[in-house]
């Protein structure tokens, strides 16, 4: 495998391991709990936080870090206060984050909006020793919160009511996902980028739950599914020199339509096994009475 | 028997924006009582039993849990809470179990699940006669099924108050007796129950005490009110979409 050879693509492929693992484990969350396009959100915040790295010379995904936990705190507590307006203001943190980022970038010396494109669509030829030490470390914090806290989180994301009477401390339990799927932005946005981050945390759950009739398979699914097309398009870039970012999220998407259609004659063969399973159930068909039919026949 | 009260409401008020739906109410639910809580449509029922638990903000009056004012009330695993079946499911595929044992955390640390928290969660489905499902996703449940698996997640904690919200709505009829049957083996075991209800039903015998809330204020507290007439017929709906507005209500003893 000459393509080990190089470290640039030994960092890569780790960066997209991490990125498999962790965007569709903080995403099944967000899809449960029908908020699936919060991951877009944050990377809008989250360019904020790369123009401000550039502009103080900070690194940026330690910026876009903060900034992105930020935004999703505040749009935790436009969830929790503003009923009927908060998506307006949900509406101005997004542009105001990406117009924020674009201003920056351009106030930094030397800087542009095309040293943001690598952000925004992914590059893995910049992801640099210094990327990969924080990539590591906030994997290991995302991975940490959504396997040990699975259950608690699956009961809040499943119903919240309930949740808080059970006694679960669910305003922070919220602010942990909100916090968690901030984290996973910056740990995707160097291989997927900011612009399309939100596909790997949403597009493999759903391809997963094509097939699943349990959280626990669909989160092993979707996990398998991201590790897949994460590593599959980081390859499929460096041989065919197309951008990392696009290649895996239409790799994700060919992974939904394939399994959407394995799943149709999957589900068929589980409902005659459930009616097998359950003799005395409700028949599929109306019967017609067997009185009626016989005084048909003496009639004709 | 003892007479500790469970569950004690002096005079609670509470508003839904700024429309007041409880206009001082008393409440007491002693200690291995089966208490319905019936009213029309409106009437302040659910309202009623979600400031119990915490989920309604109360505007003046108090609220006591096992003798602990609500506010300061820690110990929810003794409190089994069943809501009002909505249709809306998490977007992610559940089974049976992993919705049921959503109610077991209260009894846990840190969410740990020992061999008794999954022993607990397999009677809790064959108290309901549920646990030939459990691997099943909730998504393919009838509407009877999967109030059955909502009663089984606060069972799963044994607890020792139960709160019901309209358990018996859209429920077909071989459900409705496994729902009474379940409860009537919590009440032997000694739970104290509160629920909602449209009608008394199938539940009737279990029933100690009935409270009937009108426009917010208690009109009935006292012997479950007698069914008569037609109304007292089986399967009877009791719905009078007819009867005008500010009517006198007819007395048959539901007001509904």
């Amino acid at each position: 495998m000459e393509i080990l050879d190089y470290a640039f693509m030994q960092r890569a492929l780790l960066a997209a391991v991490l990125v498999g693992i962790t965007a569709p484990a903080v995403g099944i969350y967000l899809v449960q709990r029908r908020q699936a396009l919060m991951g877009d959100g944050i990377g809008h915040v989250a360019m904020t936080g790369v123009g401000l790295g550039f502009l103080l010379s900070w690194s940026p995904v330690w910026m876009a870090t903060l900034v992105s936990v930020l935004g999703a705190v505040f749009m935790e507590l436009v969830r929790w206060y503003a009923r009927t307006r908060g998506d307006i203001a949900l509406a101005m943190l997004f542009y105001g984050g990406m117009a924020g980022g674009v201003m920056f970038i351009n106030l930094a010396p030397g800087g542009s909006t095309t040293n943001l494109s690598s952000f925004l669509f992914g590059s893995l030829s910049t992801v640099s020793e210094s990327d990969v030490t924080a990539i590591c470390l906030l994997a290991a914090f995302v991975i940490l919160v959504t396997v040990g806290l699975r259950r608690q989180l699956f009961a809040v994301s499943q119903d919240e009511e309930f949740a808080r009477v059970t006694g679960l401390p669910v305003r922070f339990l919220n602010l942990l996902t909100a916090i968690t799927a901030a984290v996973t932005v910056s740990v995707a946005m160097r291989v997927v980028g900011l612009l399309l981050v939100s596909a790997l945390m949403v597009v493999p759950v759903a391809a997963a739950q094509q097939l699943t009739r349990s959280f626990a398979a669909t989160f092993a699914i979707a996990v398998a599914i991201g590790v897949a097309v994460t590593i599959g398009g980081t390859v499929t870039s460096y041989y065919q020199d197309v951008p990392p970012g696009a290649t895996i999220v239409l790799l994700t998407i060919g992974a939904f339509i394939v399994l959407t259609a394995l799943a149709a004659p999957l589900a068929r063969r589980r409902a005659r096994a459930v009616a097998a399973a359950h003799p005395g159930g409700d028949p599929a068909e109306c019967a017609i009475p067997a009185s009626r039919t016989a005084g048909h026949e003496a009639g004709a | 028997m003892t007479t500790e009260p469970v569950i004690s409401l002096r005079g609670v008020r509470a508003e839904l924006g700024s429309r007041p739906v409880l206009r001082g109410i008393d409440l007491t639910v002693r200690r291995g009582e089966v208490v319905a809580l019936l009213g029309a449509n409106g009437s302040g029922k659910s309202t009623a039993v979600r400031s119990i638990i915490g989920q309604v903000p109360v505007t003046a009056g108090e609220i006591d849990l096992f003798g602990t004012p609500q506010r300061r009330f820690r110990d929810w695993a003794r409190v089994g809470y069943v809501p009002q079946r909505t249709t809306a499911a998490g977007g992610v595929p559940a089974t049976v179990t992993e919705v049921v044992s959503s109610g077991r955390l209260a009894r846990t640390r840190f969410g740990l699940f020992r061999r008794t928290d999954r022993e607990a969660v397999r009677n809790a489905l064959d108290l309901v006669g549920m646990a030939d499902r459990a691997k099943d996703s909730v998504d393919a449940l009838s509407g009877g099924q999967h109030q059955r698996v909502l009663i089984a997640r606060a069972l799963a904690a044994a607890p020792e108050l139960l709160i019901m919200d309209e358990p018996m709505a859209g429920v077909d009829l071989a459900s409705q007796e496994i729902l009474a049957e379940t409860l009537r083996h919590q009440v032997v075991e000694g739970a104290t129950v509160l629920l909602v209800l449209h009608e008394l039903g199938p539940l009737e015998p279990l029933i100690d005490r009935a409270v009937v809330l009108r426009d917010g204020c208690v009109v009935h507290d006292g012997p479950p009110p007698k069914a008569v007439g037609q109304h007292a017929l089986p399967g009877h709906d009791h719905v009078h979409p007819h009867a005008p507005a500010g009517a006198e209500p007819i007395r048959t003893g539901l007001l509904s």
